[in-house]
């Protein structure tokens, strides 16, 4: 009968390695072709991956815990009898990636998770953990400060290949990198002298030799490709100081690092700049409070901040888009990301076609998405393709901040907390509640006075709320 | 090389009255290759003698002669036949310094064609010099051009230890510079006979000749490979490689011997050992193939290295 080769399978995107959480199957187990194999964790969620066969598990190569390469072998299912030394042998020779399950209509490429405020963002008091959200009163939603996906509806983005320059030979580059079974890096010795001597993380090339072996060729492109893409590992050595005593090493998360990688990449590549504006909060603090006395519904400001962003954003097109390296692609849909803390990292969830939601739809979704985000249950489809992200740290009591981009999109926007200060209005002062918004844009696609135009839409929509309504 | 080869004896000859020559065919014949043309004529029938057709008698001889004070030149006819001889050259020759603690010298040159040449069968196209290269006591030398062969041969003669002098019938046509002056070139020395940075092919005799034409076709492609001649196996100029391999970070093999124990084994595991930080791929290997050598035309072809695997191999360590 036949063989099934269980190979990791792409399950997002921006995947190129995975976790193997636990094994819901033990070696030895009856396996049907559409039973949850294993969990498997990905650079944004926890996944389940099915079997694509039936027989029995027969071999587990990677254990709960060990991480493995986008396509490698990981396991084998086949008849109790069968033998199976033939697969085992091809495990050296990892088989090309499967597609992603998730064909979601979306985009074809991009990445994840992105923008952080860059303040440290202060822990969070211990009792009130991210997960309050939208429910929270006074203050806005979601601890989010970060980053959503991406997602332009047209062809790839011109995104820099993640692994090394393709090699000038005429052999195509496999793009899978890295670790052979076990999580050994398999590399030249010289490779592995080279790296070393340029403090460059052999985990993070691109091996172009046999079964994904790290050649010269491969640490001289890794060393010579622009620093985009790969951000974190050239860091010069710091400077010979008085000796720090160490703390402790924290290894680096499948999300940790596509945040590292995507928002490095975003900072340096996309020209940011800023605008912020204040917004006179009163009308929405009286409309909140009446909802929330009268009708028993509760809203968050950053449903308010989230449905001004997307009627906003209908009316400026260049702040839904993406560059493209020759060209701007402007989105015919508004898709705006929320970025949700987690334990591990952030993720930006996305409420689809919110400039044709309800505000009250809004905060459903956004409170249904954030709290699935905790868990990791997000299905790709529902963290990635945003063309539009706002950060939140209003509940931290943040004044203001900065966020960063998550690209391919053009523009993000901090908020901060709504407060009462005191205002001065025809020279008289008296108590108001201001809330202070700084948009970040990517100044190859939007100009400052466009930005200052989307904010003043941002702001019209939200001192008149009603009209959120409409 | 032939001529080449004739000078240097013909020089030594006549520098040095211990230097005589025995052999079959050598003397009346002029040598079955007619390397030792013209030298009876020149130095007499002492000097130059003929005998029977058996190689342990002519070993035996020299062996005793070199011990006495004599510098003996054996000719083998090919060295196919010195495996009857083996008992004379590895218990005798190149054990007597050793166990009569210097006392006894063995100042003795075996020279003679080696390797295939065309269509001569399994049993006189062998290539031998990893048999001899195994044993402590000898030298081993294997020129590739006229220039070496003269060089060398002059230094065998000279030297003080029994020195196997493997040459190659393909190679005896073989065309090439040889200086006017009197000159010598030391055994144990390798030699760099085409630079180049993206590869470092290691081959002697023969097969030197076929990776330079292998190193011809991939210039072609843009792959510039250095070849290094080691000329002498033992002792082995070990650096030459070894700096060479540091450069281009990548190494092929290339012989006319079996794979099986070849001496190409021999310098892959002392690269590896030397250079192992250094090497991008593993050493690859071209040899005979692991078969007695086919009578038929294009099966012999097929059994010896050729430019065209010798190229294959470079684009493995290449990988390309």
């Amino acid at each position: 009968m036949a063989i099934t080769k269980v190979v990791l399978a792409k399950l997002s995107p921006t995947m190129d390695e995975g976790t193997i959480v636990k094994w819901t199957k033990n070696e030895g187990d009856p396996v049907k072709q559409g039973d949850v194999l294993a969990e498997i964790e990905t650079d944004k969620a926890n996944m389940e991956m099915e079997a694509l066969g039936s027989g029995v598990l027969r071999k587990i190569l990677v254990p709960a815990g060990g991480k493995a390469p986008v396509g490698s072998l990981i396991g084998v299912i086949a008849d109790a009898n069968e033998d199976i030394s033939k697969a085992l042998a091809a495990a050296s020779t990892p088989a090309r990636p499967a597609a992603p399950p998730a064909a979601a209509p979306q985009p074809a490429a991009p990445p994840q998770a992105a923008p952080a405020p860059q303040p440290a963002a202060p822990a969070p008091p211990p009792a009130a953990p991210p997960p309050q959200v939208a429910a929270a009163p006074p203050s806005p939603p979601p601890s989010a400060s970060a980053p959503p996906q991406p997602a332009p509806a047209q062809a790839a983005p011109p995104r820099p290949a993640p692994g090394p320059a393709p090699a000038p030979g005429p052999r195509p580059v496999p793009a899978a990198p890295v670790a052979a079974e076990g999580g050994r890096v398999k590399a030249s010795p010289l490779a592995r002298s080279m790296a070393a001597q340029r403090n460059i993380p052999l985990g993070e090339v691109a091996g172009s030799g046999p079964g994904g072996r790290i050649i010269k060729r491969d640490i001289e492109a890794w060393a010579g490709a622009p620093a985009s893409g790969r951000a974190p590992a050239q860091a010069p050595a710091p400077p010979p100081g008085p000796a720090i005593t160490p703390g402790e090493e924290i290894p680096v998360s499948n999300m940790r690092r596509a945040i590292a990688k995507r928002l490095a990449e975003s900072m340096f590549t996309a020209p940011h700049f800023y605008v912020t504006v204040e917004i006179d909060m009163d009308a929405a603090v009286a409309l909140r409070e009446q909802l929330q006395r009268g009708e028993d519904v509760k809203v968050t400001y950053n449903d308010l901040v989230l449905k001004a962003c997307a009627k906003a954003l209908t009316r400026f097109p260049m702040v839904n888009a993406s560059w493209m390296g020759d060209k701007i692609a402007t989105h015919g849909e508004v898709h705006v990301g929320v970025a949700v803390t987690i334990p591990d990292g952030l993720i930006t969830p996305v409420v689809r076609n919110a400039d044709r939601k309800s505000v009250l739809d809004i905060s459903r979704e956004v409170k249904d998405l954030a709290g699935r985000a905790r868990e990791r249950k997000l299905r790709p489809e529902e963290f990635m393709g945003s063309t539009f992200t706002v950060s939140n740290l209003g509940m931290y009591g943040v004044t203001e901040f900065t966020a960063i981009i998550n690209p391919p999109e053009s523009a993000i926007l901090a908020v901060g907390s709504v407060q009462e200060v005191p205002v001065a209005i025809d020279g008289n002062l008296r108590a108001g509640h201001r809330m202070r918004v700084t948009l970040s844009a990517d100044h190859r696609v939007v100009d400052g006075a466009m930005a200052a135009q989307f904010l003043g839409e941002v702001r019209r929509l939200l001192e008149n709320p009603v009209s959120l309504f409409v | 090389m032939r001529d080449a080869l004739n000078q240097a004896m013909k020089e030594e000859m006549a520098r040095d009255p211990s230097v005589f020559i025995l052999g079959e065919e050598v003397g009346a014949y002029q040598g079955a290759y007619k390397v030792t043309q013209g030298l009876l004529a020149q130095f007499g029938e002492w000097r130059v003698r003929d005998t029977p057709i058996a190689e342990e008698v002519i070993a035996g001889v020299a062996v005793g002669a070199a011990f006495i004070g004599l510098r003996p030149i054996a000719e083998m006819m090919t060295f196919n036949f010195s495996l009857l001889a083996l008992d004379m050259i590895i218990n005798h020759a190149a054990k007597y310094r050793y166990m009569s603690g210097g006392q006894v010298r063995c100042p003795m040159v075996m020279r003679g064609p080696s390797g295939a040449a065309a269509q001569v069968a399994a049993q006189h196209s062998q290539a031998f010099e990893s048999i001899y290269a195994h044993v402590p006591g000898l030298v081993v030398a294997m020129p590739a051009t006229p220039k070496d062969a003269k060089g060398m041969l002059k230094s065998a003669i000279r030297d003080d230890n029994p020195v196997i002098f493997l040459e190659n019938e393909v190679l005896y046509n073989l065309k090439g510079e040889v200086p006017e002056a009197e000159y010598h070139i030391p055994l144990g020395l390798a030699e760099v006979k085409r630079p180049g940075r993206d590869v470092t092919i290691v081959a002697w005799s023969r097969s030197c000749i076929t990776a330079l034409a292998a190193a011809t076709k991939l210039a072609e492609e843009g792959i510039e490979a250095e070849v290094v001649d080691p000329r002498t196996l033992r002792p082995l100029d070990e650096d030459v490689i070894f700096d060479s391999v540091r450069r281009t970070n990548r190494c092929v093999v290339a012989e006319e011997g079996w794979r099986m124990a070849g001496f190409g084994a021999e310098i892959s595991d002392r690269v590896q050992r030397a250079c192992f930080d250094e090497l991008d791929a593993p050493v690859v290997r071209v040899t005979a193939e692991d078969v007695p050598m086919p009578y038929a035309k294009t099966l012999e072809k097929a059994y010896l290295p050729q430019p065209e695997k010798i190229v294959d191999a470079v684009r493995q360590v290449m990988y390309r």
